[in-house]
């Protein structure tokens, strides 16, 4: 799939109990993450309490594909096989101020060696691996609102 | 109730190490390794490693202590203990560990030590070779974040971002510690001098990281014995008494997916001050560092940290002329450290700390009273501890 943002061949994400609505709702292109249904507030990565009020009632909302850049780095040296041709790539810690501000990894798209600016928006895509077996989306930032 | 503290109450009798190779190099396996430096070190106190008593190491060292005591006819095991997790963010806690077992009488003679054999077992810096992923893992690895290299990279950028810090700030941290290397016949890079023209020529691993901001990975393995203050002058070296010790993290450091509140950090803000506070000294009278170099984004953040500069003055604190052994107001990685010396995970940056107080380092200190050692920034837990001379007690 040459849409996709890296080479083919990395490890593919596997849900776990914690995360599986998580990958599940990229499939269907929605941000799904973790609330707590006590205290309403958001928190990502997940996990089995919320460590706002430490309730064990959390379940997952959708939230919305806007972000804004926290921090990001570029690759130059890879440091798995499949990447070896792979070329520079940009990684972006993503903010989410709609969700608590709770922040997620993904690579922002676009030319590799764009200058990228901490505090500038991003836009979700969904970047969806349907030949892989089982098929599973990554979360990626396109710069822009 | 007495006062809770370290401070004074154990002092370090030897140090040593192997010769330290460049990663898949060792003649020897992990292990093996373990037990020349344990023997190093004992031999360096003047002692009979059948003293020792008790054992403490870091980052899940797999030289399990029951067998090393086996292996070196200990009469008694007292002490078996592991800092839990952060890597190479243990180091100054393994210390700390085994005074504290001094001290409450746990034990009489604790060796510090950690091998590696890079070759026998995995790398570090080496992505996962399997088809799936899971857990945290799962939301990095996909997007090719996977190395500590990169793992750390964005706390540095925001850092740099924050606070105006330029490159030449990081080159720096490295060039002082080549320049320390090329008079220690022990590092893997005597011999081998860098220049600015060379740092800045050299290739990008991450950036902000070029290939001279990052810690080399080798093989071999360092010790030190501790014993308590009282038989501190039994042993032929000037004893080095710790005078504190901290390991620990800041508010949900370990929260998952890069999501740590205080993110740009190297995980001491609440840690140094009460290094300080338990070692009854301040930044101002620190005679020599050693700040551990996974990259040297984390040694600056830990500086910073524990106070020896602001963070928004990083560009006229952070250049070469200060750090130099000879002739710096604050000489760093007096040793050539993990960049230039060994990459022991950070505990020969510990036993340098040592030589310094003792007065044998191959860059020595003038009348290096106060010697502190930071361990493993940015990950979590980390660790820092002091050494002082007798005159500080």
């Amino acid at each position: 799939m040459s849409d996709n943002y890296l080479l083919p061949g990395l490890p593919q994400p596997s849900p776990d109990d914690l995360d599986t609505p998580y990958w599940n709702g990229l499939r269907e292109e929605k941000i799904m993450l973790q609330k707590c249904n006590a205290c309403s507030k958001f928190q990502w990565g997940p996990e089995w309490i919320c460590h706002h009020c430490l309730s064990e009632d959390i379940g997952f909302e959708q939230v919305a594909g806007n972000g804004v850049i926290y921090s990001y780095e570029r690759i130059w040296h890879p440091v798995h096989p499949a990447l070896k041709e792979q070329g520079p790539y940009i990684v972006v810690l993503i903010e989410l101020p709609q969700a608590d501000h709770v922040r997620l990894v993904g690579n922002l798209l676009g030319d590799p060696e764009q200058e990228v600016v901490i505090g500038s928006p991003v836009t979700a895509a969904f970047e969806h691996h349907n030949d892989a077996e089982p098929v599973f989306t990554l979360l990626q930032w396109q710069p822009g609102s | 109730m007495s006062e809770r503290t370290l401070r004074g109450k154990v002092a370090v009798a030897g140090v040593g190490e192997t010769d330290y190779y460049k990663r898949g190099e060792a003649p020897d396996p992990e292990f093996k390794l373990a037990l020349k430096a344990i023997k190093a070190a004992c031999e360096d106190a003047g002692i009979s490693p059948t003293q020792i008593d008790g054992f403490a190491s870091f980052s899940n060292d797999r030289s399990d202590p029951s067998r090393l005591a086996a292996a070196l006819g200990c009469p008694e095991l007292r002490f078996s203990n592991m800092q839990w997790g952060g890597g190479g963010g243990g180091g100054a806690a393994a210390v700390g560990n085994a005074a504290a077992a001094i001290a409450t009488g746990l034990a009489d003679c604790v060796v510090v030590f950690r091998a590696l054999a890079q070759g026998q077992f995995g790398r570090f810096g080496q992505g996962p070779r399997r088809n799936t992923i899971s857990g945290d893992f799962a939301h990095t690895v996909p997007y090719g974040l996977m190395s500590p290299a990169q793992m750390f990279a964005m706390k540095v950028v925001r850092f740099m971002h924050d606070h105006g810090v330029e490159q030449s700030a990081l080159r720096a941290i490295s060039l002082a510690a080549y320049h320390h290397a090329q008079n220690n016949p022990r590092a893997v890079m005597y011999g081998r001098p860098l220049d600015e023209k060379t740092y800045d020529e050299s290739r990008w691993i991450v950036e902000p990281f070029h290939l001279y901001d990052c810690c080399l990975e080798n093989d071999g393995a360092a010790a030190m014995i501790l014993i308590s203050a009282e038989r501190a002058k039994d042993f032929p070296h000037t004893p080095s008494y710790l005078l504190g010790s901290v390991g620990g993290s800041h508010y949900r450091a370990g929260a998952s997916v890069h999501n740590t509140p205080e993110y740009a950090s190297s995980t001491f803000p609440t840690l140094a001050p009460r290094l300080y506070e338990m070692a009854g000294v301040w930044p101002k009278d620190v005679d020599v560092l050693q700040s551990y170099e996974n990259f040297t984004g984390g040694v600056l953040m830990s500086m910073v940290e524990h106070g020896f500069c602001e963070p928004d003055e990083c560009n006229e604190f952070f250049v070469k002329g200060r750090f130099l052994a000879e002739s710096g107001e604050l000489p760093l990685n007096t040793s050539g450290g993990n960049l230039a010396e060994c990459y022991m995970h950070g505990l020969g940056l510990i036993l340098e700390s040592v030589r310094q107080i003792r007065g044998d380092s191959s860059n020595q200190v003038d009348s290096a009273d106060v010697s502190m050692t930071i361990s493993g920034p940015m990950v979590t837990p980390v660790s820092s501890c002091i050494f002082g001379s007798e005159a500080t007690l």
